[in-house]
């Protein structure tokens, strides 16, 4: 039976690892290769980096932390942020990352999934989709997609989107609240189910993390295959061990070898 | 030992590459690793690693495209009879055809066509992306020492097409994905998992290090 993965995202900036609460206040927490390498040990599914680089010069800095990460870890490595060009994707992969997110190059030109998905294969693109909750039309909850950390609105439906990136070859979306994001109190289950029904991809869930319960309510309630936490892990809070066990007990097919 | 990945555009060598060196350590196995898409070091190694990710059709053409490769490939692996591992697409394409997007020739090696997995619960997604578990059709060397089945130890997928064997002789593991989906395949010295070895952490390092000990 197919698992689901729990999976630790490292907000790298400039080669070291950040986790920003809604985006805004970063602090540093650490060596990114040193935290994939204890997170590999613990037993996670997959990593996520998100290069939240600023300047365009030390961008490549990103390059060198993919590389050694995959001499040392032998699991499944996502990498996103600022990936605008197919020649991106290719330097991201030939580093060593399985699988490569694009979020507002996809949003500003969604053809571009499907130019990366075809020169790269549907299984290596992931969408990474920042949601918010916008006024309600006649009752019916909407979400749009937001860019810049969630400040700026595009007016573009959230799940029409999904099912366009979707249609143009994406192998997977990351799903982010940016409501929930930062503010521990779960994720938002309502737009996670919405979108995980609406496509035939699997949804990684994330954005809101804040105990071992949301992780369950991310599977069971919103039908992701996958949840994605950052903080939690990162402060210790709870080890990726913990977080297993307790999906486990609450009868979620988990990996525990 | 000399290890021959071979390059041909397709897929995380780095990583295949890192997993076999790591594998080889542990099973105390000297290896001389080599990326290449040098069909003359194809020719002169001991064993033949043929990673893949995509779609077929691309994985083919850029096989074609590599100066005498398919040549070499069927001298080491055919002539004689090295060890082979064919990895995700890499193993899809030891098939009679690929029917993922248009048809497309394999090597036929093994008898089968690539078809698109159908898994029985139309809710499931497709690809099936993470860690699955593998139930043995037949024993095969590579899987020594693998704690297999439901509580067994975990292979990572990432696929939506997969091997329909002809001759069920050929089919080696298969993982349970609302049923049953190949997961291994192998004939004489030839090998091909329809998983990612090289990101299956210990299961994976465990059938690498196999695979380089196997005497077919």
């Amino acid at each position: 039976m197919l698992k689901a993965r729990v999976i630790p995202c490292l907000d790298v900036k400039d080669g070291r690892v950040v986790k920003g609460v809604s985006f805004v206040d970063l602090i540093d927490a650490g060596d990114p290769v040193e935290a994939a390498k204890a997170y590999d040990a613990a037993g996670a599914d997959e990593l996520t980096f998100l290069d939240i680089t600023a300047s365009s010069d030390d961008r490549s800095i990103i390059f060198d932390v993919v590389a050694e990460t995959a001499e040392h870890c032998f699991m499944p490595l996502t990498v996103g942020g600022g990936v605008r060009e197919l020649s991106d994707i290719r330097n991201l992969l030939k580093a060593g990352a399985d699988k490569v997110s694009i979020n507002t190059a996809a949003v500003k030109r969604p053809e571009f999934v499907r130019e990366a998905a075809d020169k790269f294969g549907d299984q290596c693109i992931v969408v990474a989709i920042d949601a918010k909750r916008v006024d309600d039309v006649d009752g019916e909850k909407r979400w749009e997609i937001f860019t810049h950390g969630g400040r700026q609105s595009t007016g573009i439906d959230a799940v029409e989107f999904a099912r366009l990136v979707v249609s143009y070859g994406a192998g997977e979306i990351l799903l982010t609240s940016m409501d929930q994001d930062g503010r521990k109190t779960g994720y938002d289950i309502h737009l996670t189910r919405t979108i995980a029904d609406a496509v035939t991809v699997p949804v990684i869930a994330s954005g809101g993390v804040g105990n071992l319960d949301h992780l369950v309510e991310g599977i069971r309630e919103g039908h992701a295959a996958a949840v994605l936490a950052a903080s939690i892990f990162h402060f210790g809070t709870y080890t990726i061990g913990e977080a297993k066990r307790h999906m486990h007990n609450a009868g979620i097919p988990v990996r525990m070898d | 030992m000399k290890v021959v990945i071979i390059d041909y555009g397709s897929g995380n060598l780095h990583s295949a590459g890192k997993a076999i060196e790591r594998a080889a350590r542990e099973a105390g196995v000297a290896a001389d690793i080599s990326i290449t898409s040098d069909s003359g070091e194809v020719r002169d190694s001991d064993r033949v690693v043929l990673p893949g990710v995509g779609a077929f059709a691309d994985c083919r053409q850029g096989l074609d495209a590599v100066d005498g490769m398919l040549d070499a490939l069927e001298f080491a692996v055919r002539d004689q009879g090295r060890p082979f591992l064919g990895i995700c697409v890499g193993a899809q394409l030891l098939a009679t055809r690929g029917l993922e997007k248009t048809t497309t020739a394999g090597f036929d090696w093994i008898k089968g066509d690539v078809v698109q997995i159908s898994p029985s619960d139309p809710a499931m997604k497709i690809p099936q992306m993470g860690w699955n578990t593998l139930e043995v059709v037949k024993d095969h060397p590579v899987l020594h020492c693998i704690p297999t089945g439901e509580s067994g130890w975990h292979a990572y997928f990432v696929h939506s097409y997969h091997i329909r064997v002809e001759d069920p002789d050929d089919l080696i593991a298969v993982t349970d994905y609302g049923g049953p989906v190949t997961a291994i395949v192998g004939r004489d010295n030839i090998v091909g998992t329809q998983f990612h070895p090289e990101k299956s952490q210990k299961l994976g390092l465990s059938l690498i290090a196999n695979f380089l000990t196997w005497k077919p």
